[in-house]
Order: structure tokens, then C-alpha cells, then sequence
């Protein structure tokens, strides 16, 4: 297996090196008569469909590799369309860092844990070293994030890359069942450590974000590439901490707190004095209900005073408590 | 991604080769040894990719047109190149992978120069032809890892006020920093605690208070970072498991917390999740309020019911604040927990 696997890579380095020096189109019979390992006689038809076969094998492989393999003839009395590799698209551009700037590319390679990115981070880094790029392998940042991406990364990167639409089964908590969604996806936001797709949601006709750990299965893309084009200078980031909302407070409420107790309470009071049945805080609060639930939490360690809808949804929430959990 | 650029099989074989003439071509006369460690591979293989090179080159396959280099003993030149002189281009997922990575890098609070990190994504992102459709922001509030961050990088241990979320407790603590990072979201300082005598991970948000004291930052030698692949808690099978029944808008909980078992059924979902303490299950359960009922463990629903009619009780009277169930059972405190 070793022998046959170094034959053929072999082969596939000649093929890229004559197709690099070719300034014109070589046919499969150029080809075949050219570079060592393609070999054969033309006029045996197994032989021929065998040489096909193998050749077929060895573009999807150079593609499959990025390698740009263009097709095209010479003259318009070629009949037989060849092949050629344009240097141009084939090289990495020229890419001078200074050592700083390296050792940060370096620091970035080793952030994935995600198997597919670190790999392509990795021979991505292999391609600067040999275009004479020098890493530091031990180069360190004194705050290293730690990062995680879902599958559905790798696919909407993509067609955010290409315009090209997707769909996706999405499913939110609250829901029994998964939805299709269609999306033109305009691109992918990292906030605050989770993902989303931002882009035009096709059958709300509107801006929308999708959590990308609520994706269901596989992403799927659809119709051609360049189907369309994102809003001039879209903000990615804004539509998904608009999708967040606003926290700005509202209202202030006043509650009263068991000395010693409550350490969570007290960090998020705005005064915090003692009083004759306890300490008193007063807390900014932007929904009274969020609150309420939050206060709930805190048990017999609290009591709110006022405001009364705040009070009020406290005791609500702490009646149907004790009817639920009733012993 | 696709996982086609792996250095396995043989298409990995051949993307190394191609790199390689031009990787040995900016640095002649490099140690084969170097070289090796530099591209990840063991020297053996990296003498058998420069045997096969030596057989390929230009039609003709001469001695002129064959790749050809120089062995000085433990080093190596290539002298000639056959017009592989330079390494392939990015492909997109290479791009993505390294461009993403750099502006995570960039939108990390604490990091003090973004300016290097900002250029090299530049000329990455030239090289690939075009800006990748990927936008980061990571947290809201970088100044307290910032402080965190200058504080480890002098080397001395740290009084931290530190708020527990588990305990619901405020305390004031001596820690040795070992590293500062950011996961999911959150800025953590990774120390060893003096008063648990642990590792422990410190929310960068939760420290309310901290002071740089004069000794030095001495963690003990057997002190050692915790892996944080599986994310930042990770409950062990010693701590108590709790059952919830979870009505439809409390379902972001199995979302949220590392749980055990989601068995999804009409009448509410059943959560199993490991806590630290049960107070802070009782805390979690009175706060989720009529979305959830616990299932177990029964002394759990026991103790939900007890501080809410408690609590409701205190309503019921002009002023002051209820007695706690606690005092009254004069239950012992819940065990000493992790922090974070």
C-alpha cells in the first residue's frame, strides 16, 4: 500500500510541476506521453479507460487540495480542451511579517479546539512557514481565549463567503419541534463566546440572528453562488446584541436583607444600608418580573418594600411555589 | 470545515511536499532535524519526502530538470527547485481558521497590543484574497481582566474579594495566579487557592476586590492548570443529583448548565443536572418558580416548599423579615464547594 501511495504521490508532484511550467493547454494524451506513471498504450481500451480512470482520481485530489487546475485550449482548432496550472493563482502571495505579527499568528493557530479548524489552522501556518515565514512555537499572550465552535460553523462561513442561501432546522427550548428556516446568511458572530448567523431570514422577509448551537442536523445550501448581497456596511455585531435587547434600567426597587446573607443582593445594590429589622437595598431593575424571580431566589433572606409591582409579583410567584411543591 | 486539510493520508502527504521545497528553499543550509520539529514530522519522514523529491522535477527528467539539493552532513540546500518555489495558496478554511482566530485574539480583554495582532490579520486576509464574514466581540467588560491580567504578570500573589455564585457568599481570600483566560464569554483567573488548598477558577466579573501583596506568587510544584476542553465546571459523579420537571419557558436551563439527562415528555421536560450544594439548587428552584417542581431528591422539594411558605409568611406580617427554615431546623451548613 506504502509503494502504491508513493507512486502515485510521486506522480501527482510531476503532474503539478509540469503543469506549472506549461505555459500552454497539455491534453490527457500530452499528459499521458509526458509525466512518469501515466504510461500506457493508447490503443488497448482497458488500458485507455484505466489511465482515465487514474487521471480522473488525480484532479479531484490536486482540487481537492486548492490546487487551481484550469482547463481551456490554445486555439479555437484544438478540439480536445488541456490542462494548465496558472502560477499566478496557484503561489502564496508574498507575505512579509514582522516578527511580532508572526509570533501572533503563530499564538492564534493553537486557539481551536475544534479538530476540522485546528487542522486547517495548522497546515494553514505549514503554507507562511514555507513562504519563509519564521514562528516561534513557544510564543505565549499573557490572556489566551479558549474557543469552541458548533459544526454548523465551517458550512455558513462558507456560504456567507459564496451568497449563497441555506437552510437549517433551528430549534429553540421553548418550541417542541425544530423549524426549517431559509437565511441569505450575510455572516457569522462570536458574542460573548456563543455563535450566530446573521442574515435575511427569506421567509420572514427581515433581518435575523440563529444561535448556532440551536441548529438541528446539517446545513444546507441552495441555488447558485452570488445569489445576493449583504446591506452596505452591515453591522453584524449590532444585530445580535439588538437581538439581546436593552438592559437599561427602569425602576428602583427597595428591599430589605438579612444581615450576612444575600452576598449576591448586596453586589448589585445601589445603597445598601442598616436598618432596625435588617440592612435595606435598592436595586436597579429593568423588568419587574425578572426581578422577582431573581429575588425569589434569595428565599426568607429577603423581603421587598417597595415598589408594590414588584412586592406584588414576589408573593404571586412564592404562592404558586408552596401550591407546587407543596409537601 | 472539511477535515481535507489534515496532514493524514495522501493528499496531506502531497500538500506537505509541495510545501517543502519552497520551506527548505528560504532557509538553506537548515538543520534536517529543525526542519522536522518545524513542520511536525519525524526526521525519518522528512528524509524519505526529500528522497522522493530528488526523482521528481521537469519533463525531460534529466539530471538538469530533476529537483536537486546539497547534504552538508546534518543539514540540507535545495539547489535546484523545478519551479516549485513557492508554497500553495491559503484555501479558504486555512484562511478562516487563522483569520477568526487572530480576531479572537484581538477582541480578547487583557491582551495589551492588539496593534501586531491587527496587522498580521491584514496580510493574512490579502494573501487569501478578502475579509472573512466572521465579526467577534467577547465580553462586555474587559477592565477587571485587564487589572487581573497586570497583576498576574507581576509575579505575586493576590488578596481577591471574591464573590461566590455557588455559595452566595462574599469572602476574602490569598491566591497564587498560574494563567488568565476566556472561555465561553467570561474572563477566569486560574490560581491556586491558599484557604481550599486547590486549583480554583476565579470569574474575572466576581472579583469585587483585589489587592497585590508583597510575597511572591508560589503555587505549589504539583499545582497544575485543569483542562477546560469539557467546559469550565465539570460536575463530578460524587456530587448530589437533582431531577426537575421544567415547564416550557424554564427549558433554557438544560441549555445552560452542563446536565446528566434531558428526557424530553408533553407534560415538561425531565432535567437531571449534578450540583455542588443543594442550597444553591433550592436558590436555582426558587428563582425558576412555577416553571419548575423538583422530582429529586424529595429532602430538595422539602426544603423549596419550607423557604418559600417561609418567605411568603414574612408578607403576611407588618415588618421584618422571616425566620429562616434553616435556624429553625437548625440544619448544619451545606459543605464547603467550588467556587466560580
Amino acid at each position: 500500500m506504502r509503494g502504491v501511495s508513493r507512486a502515485r504521490t510521486e506522480r501527482l508532484v510531476n503532474l503539478v510541476i509540469c503543469l506549472l511550467a506549461t505555459r500552454r493547454f497539455l491534453t490527457a494524451a500530452q499528459i499521458a506521453a509526458t509525466v512518469p506513471g501515466y504510461g500506457h498504450n493508447p490503443d488497448d481500451p482497458r488500458e485507455h479507460e484505466a489511465f482515465q480512470r487514474k487521471f480522473e482520481r488525480d484532479k479531484a485530489e490536486l482540487r481537492a487540495l486548492g490546487v487551481p487546475l484550469e482547463t481551456g485550449t490554445d486555439s479555437v482548432f484544438d478540439t480536445e480542451p488541456g490542462y494548465r496550472i496558472a502560477r499566478r493563482e496557484y503561489a502564496l502571495p508574498d507575505i512579509p511579517m514582522e516578527p511580532d505579527e508572526a509570533a501572533v499568528v503563530g499564538i492564534a493557530a493553537r486557539l481551536w479546539q475544534h479538530a476540522g479548524l485546528a487542522a486547517a489552522a495548522s497546515s494553514g501556518l505549514t503554507k507562511l512557514r514555507a513562504a519563509g515565514v519564521d514562528l516561534d512555537p513557544h510564543a505565549t499572550l499573557a490572556v489566551e481565549p479558549v474557543v469552541t465552535v458548533d459544526a454548523a460553523f465551517g458550512p455558513l462561513v462558507a456560504a456567507a463567503r459564496a451568497r449563497q442561501e441555506v437552510s437549517f432546522d433551528y430549534r429553540v427550548p421553548e418550541r417542541d419541534e425544530a423549524t426549517r428556516r431559509r437565511l441569505h446568511p450575510w455572516g457569522v458572530v462570536c458574542w460573548r463566546g456563543r455563535w450566530y448567523v446573521v442574515g435575511h431570514d427569506l421567509d420572514r422577509d427581515a433581518a435575523r440572528c440563529f444561535r448556532l448551537s440551536r441548529i438541528v442536523g446539517a446545513v444546507s445550501t441552495r441555488g447558485p453562488e452570488g445569489a445576493f448581497t449583504p446591506p452596505a456596511d452591515v453591522d453584524l455585531i449590532s444585530h445580535v446584541a439588538r437581538w439581546w435587547g436593552p438592559d437599561e434600567p427602569h425602576g428602583r426597587a427597595t428591599v430589605l436583607v438579612r444581615p450576612g446573607r444575600a452576598d449576591g443582593l448586596r453586589r448589585r445594590a445601589e445603597r445598601l444600608e442598616s436598618g432596625a429589622h435588617g440592612d435595606v437595598a435598592v436595586l436597579p431593575y429593568h423588568c419587574p418580573d425578572s426581578l422577582a424571580s431573581w429575588l425569589v431566589s434569595f428565599g426568607t433572606d429577603v423581603r421587598v418594600l417597595e415598589p408594590p409591582e414588584v412586592r406584588d409579583a414576589v408573593i404571586s410567584r412564592l404562592k404558586e411555589i408552596t401550591t407546587l411543591e407543596g409537601p | 470545515m472539511s477535515g481535507r486539510t489534515t496532514g493524514s493520508g495522501s493528499t496531506g502527504w502531497l500538500a506537505r511536499l509541495l510545501n517543502l521545497v519552497p520551506y527548505l528553499q528560504a532557509r538553506p543550509g537548515i538543520r534536517i532535524a529543525e526542519a522536522a520539529a518545524d513542520l511536525g514530522v519525524s526526521e525519518q519522514q522528512l528524509r524519505d519526502d526529500l528522497e522522493l523529491l530528488w526523482v521528481c522535477g521537469l519533463p525531460g527528467y534529466g539530471p538538469g530538470d530533476l529537483i536537486d539539493m546539497a547534504f552538508d552532513g546534518d543539514r540540507v540546500t535545495i539547489t535546484y527547485d523545478a519551479g516549485m518555489d513557492r508554497p500553495l495558496r491559503l484555501t479558504p478554511d486555512e484562511a478562516v481558521a487563522l483569520v477568526v482566530a487572530l480576531r479572537l485574539l484581538a477582541a480578547t480583554p487583557g491582551v495589551a497590543d492588539r496593534e501586531p495582532i491587527e496587522r498580521a490579520c491584514a496580510k493574512i486576509e490579502q494573501a487569501a484574497g478578502g475579509a472573512a464574514p466572521v465579526a467577534v466581540r467577547l465580553a462586555g467588560d474587559p477592565g477587571r481582566l485587564d487589572e487581573v491580567r497586570q497583576a498576574v504578570a507581576q509575579h505575586r500573589a493576590l488578596e481577591l474579594t471574591y464573590y461566590s455564585a455557588t455559595r452566595d457568599r462574599t469572602s476574602v481570600r490569598v491566591v497564587d495566579p498560574m494563567r488568565v483566560m476566556m472561555v465561553g464569554g467570561h474572563g477566569y483567573l486560574e490560581a491556586w487557592c491558599r484557604s481550599a488548598q486547590q486549583v480554583r477558577r476565579f470569574r474575572a466579573d466576581r472579583i469585587d476586590a483585589m489587592r497585590v501583596l508583597a510575597q511572591a506568587a508560589a503555587a505549589p510544584p504539583h499545582a497544575r492548570p485543569t483542562p477546560i476542553e469539557g467546559g469550565v465546571f465539570q460536575p463530578g459523579a460524587e456530587l448530589p443529583l437533582v431531577t426537575l420537571r421544567v415547564g416550557r419557558r424554564a427549558r433554557w436551563i438544560a441549555e445552560y448548565y452542563p446536565c446528566e439527562q434531558v428526557q424530553e415528555s408533553a407534560d415538561g421536560w425531565l432535567v437531571s443536572l449534578r450540583v455542588t450544594d443543594l442550597a444553591w439548587a433550592r436558590r436555582l428552584v426558587l428563582g425558576l418558580g412555577p416553571e419548575v417542581t423538583v422530582v429529586a431528591p424529595e429532602a430538595l422539594a422539602a426544603d423549596v416548599h419550607a423557604h418559600a411558605a417561609a418567605a411568603l409568611q414574612a408578607y403576611a406580617s407588618p415588618d421584618g423579615l422571616a425566620v429562616s427554615p434553616e435556624r429553625v431546623a437548625a440544619s448544619p451548613e451545606a459543605a464547603p464547594t467550588t467556587p466560580g
